[in-house]
């Protein structure tokens, strides 16, 4: 059984009409502090629907940051953040409006452990979309044959492997139907022999046209899906280029010593 | 160790050994310091226990008697329960209505069991609850289908002790977790209220706040909005309770991790729906062992109104043994109700245990 996945039409009747073309998201000047100190220093971004932007850079580099702004998980202090058109900003009804087009999947997988892996993935589409149960479970039941955990349905979080877990949390996070995915370091809490099997479900769902926004240091990934590959550091963006560019012709120096570090075992 | 387990033949752990000498010698004599605590306990309980029997059953008086019956015998004069004990139960509600209590206290404990299992929750409890609640009313009060008006300062005894506690947590727990979440609150004025509000309680004993509830409560109000003594001591308790219960549903939000409440957020759960579905139930999941240490405190505390005049059990028991001739077997009243006190906060205890085991298993991780 095949489901569709594929973000629904912009011009969908329920959120803003995009012309087609038009960046999805759109980030200008943005700035964001913690206290004295500067995570987000003028970061723009324009990312178009269809897009796959990987995010690498060394840790306390704001990535991480970046993409929680994204869905207002957040707060940014300065400049211009536009998510299907709308301005992400201390508006509790547009906040609203954007978590519901834009998935999320973190390092920690996050699930609710009080709940089964059925329950966990149809709370959303029931309580948010107003899905009626039964074909809330029916979407479910198709998301977790997608992610080839199928006969998991019944079990809690804490009966699973990190991996299927994982998995569990992008089956979650596609039940709402949304029209971004972003993922916060999806692998990075893997045991190795785990991080395939995220991968290939990420690399399914990159091939059916999601926009996706990945923080990770998997470059095999960022090779074989991405778009655009963006080097952080320092809470700049330092580098933004094609996957081929940027592994073999990288131009800044510290892209060049980052690449070095993490590609030299 | 006996049976021997060779090289290349491991079949699973070694069979624990067994044995009642083997037990003994393991449990209460395997250091030179428990084998001493084990004579001086058994020691002990020979010099107690036979006398301890002599008192209870051997030498008490069991049959119905006057109190001058008992100052002969040695034992414990459990004719002063078959006098008053019914006094103590229920206070000075009418004696010819006391079956009217009774039922209401034995619906209301049915209705507490059932609800007590999972599988019965929907729609024909809360129907059950429903109902249930009119016909207690209904039965205690009177007043309506020929049963007679019995104004609330004749309630009392075992029924007030258990209506007192049960209305109490019924609106203690939402306003404690309200107050719990209040505190926690990102707006500034609701946090620093609930703050307030919970710092003041806490730091007034309970008897203060009854005091204050029945005392000073109707010097403020207008005359014609007159409380009566047993509201005003209800709502004291629940103002106290809902304190106590606060910090406790606080200590288990604080243990839910952040990213739960991220997960909530990503979702596009509004704050209600996060607190309600998400992080409430593993909350209180977590903080079930003190909420239920706060419930059994709660009931004892109960006991305090005697001190407004109210004859809860304690109240009751107190009034009984200050009749003429009765005044010295307080030792068998207060074991009666301790025994009362026992069995109602040692079931509460035993559910709590069986529900978190319960929800323990459902979600247990397999590592």
């Amino acid at each position: 059984m095949t489901v569709d996945t594929r973000p629904r039409p912009a011009a969908g009747s329920d959120g803003p009409a995009t012309a087609p073309g038009d960046p999805i998201i759109q980030i200008q000047g943005l700035n964001k502090w913690y206290g004295d100190f500067h995570v987000l220093k003028d970061v723009d971004l324009s990312v178009d629907q269809g897009e796959k932007i990987v995010v690498c850079g060394p840790s306390g580099s704001g990535k991480s940051t970046l993409i929680r702004c994204v869905n207002a998980l957040e707060e940014h202090q300065k400049g211009k953040l536009l998510v299907e058109g709308i301005e992400v900003k201390n508006d509790l009804k547009n906040i609203d409006a954007i978590r519901r087009e834009v998935g999320m999947v973190f390092q920690q997988f996050n699930l609710f452990p009080h709940l089964t892996v059925m329950d966990n993935l149809c709370l959303a589409p029931v309580w948010v979309r107003r899905t009626p149960r039964r074909e809330a479970e029916a979407t479910a039941m198709q998301l977790l044959e997608r992610v080839k955990i199928p006969e998991q349905a019944d079990k809690y979080p804490g009966q699973l492997s990190g991996g299927q877990q994982q998995r569990v949390a992008i089956a979650r996070a596609l039940c709402m139907r949304p029209k971004i995915m972003l993922f916060d370091e999806p692998t990075s809490a893997l045991d190795p022999e785990m991080i395939k099997e995220v991968l290939d479900v990420m690399i399914e769902l990159a091939e059916e046209g999601m926009t996706m926004v990945v923080v990770t240091h998997e470059m095999g990934f960022a090779e074989k899906v991405a778009n655009r590959v963006i080097f952080m550091d320092q809470g700049e963006i330092v580098e933004q280029a094609p996957p081929s560019e940027f592994f073999s012709n990288p131009r800044s120096e510290r892209t060049r010593q980052f690449l070095g570090q993490i590609l030299s075992h | 160790m006996t049976d021997r387990i060779e090289t290349g033949q491991v079949t699973g752990p070694p069979r624990a050994p067994t044995g009642a000498i083997r037990w003994l010698r393991e449990n209460l004599f395997n250091t030179w310091y428990n084998s001493l605590l084990t004579l001086v306990i058994v020691w002990a309980g020979f010099n107690i226990v036979p006398a301890m029997v002599d008192w209870l059953v051997l030498e008490a008086v069991w049959h119905a008697a006057p109190p001058e019956a008992c100052r002969e015998a040695a034992g414990a004069c459990w004719a002063f329960l078959h006098e008053k004990g019914r006094f103590i139960l229920f206070g000075l509600y009418p004696y010819d209505e006391q079956w009217r209590p009774t039922l209401a206290v034995a619906l209301a404990l049915g209705l507490i069991a059932v609800s007590g299992d999972r599988r019965s929750w929907g729609r024909w409890l809360a129907i059950a609850w429903a109902l249930g609640i009119v016909a207690i009313a209904l039965l205690i009060r009177g007043g309506a289908l020929g049963l007679s008006y019995v104004p609330n300062n004749q309630w009392g005894g075992l029924p007030l002790t258990l209506g007192l506690s049960i209305v109490g947590l019924v609106f203690a727990f939402p306003a404690g977790i309200l107050l719990a979440l209040g505190r926690r609150s990102d707006m500034p004025a609701v946090k620093a209220v609930c703050v307030a509000y919970i710092e003041l309680i806490r730091g007034v004993p309970l008897i203060t706040v009854l005091f204050m509830a029945s005392l000073l409560i109707p010097l403020f109000l207008p005359q014609e909005l007159s409380i009566d003594k047993l509201l005003r001591a209800q709502i004291g308790l629940i103002m106290f309770a809902a304190a106590y219960l606060a910090e406790v549903v606080r200590g288990g939000l604080q243990a839910i991790p952040r990213g739960q409440y991220e997960a909530a957020d990503a979702l596009g759960l509004t704050y209600w729906q996060k607190m309600r579905l998400i992080i409430l139930p593993q909350a209180l999941t977590i903080a079930i062992p003190p909420l239920v240490n706060t419930f059994i405190g709660f009931i004892k505390d109960t006991s305090l109104v005697v001190i407004i005049g109210l004859f809860d059990l304690l109240g009751a028991t107190k009034s009984a043994l200050s009749e003429a001739g009765w005044r010295p077997m307080y030792k068998e009243g207060y074991l009666f109700i301790a025994l009362i006190y026992f069995v109602i906060c040692y079931s509460l205890s035993k559910y709590s245990q069986a529900l978190e085991s319960r929800l323990e298993t459902g979600r247990r991780a397999r590592r």
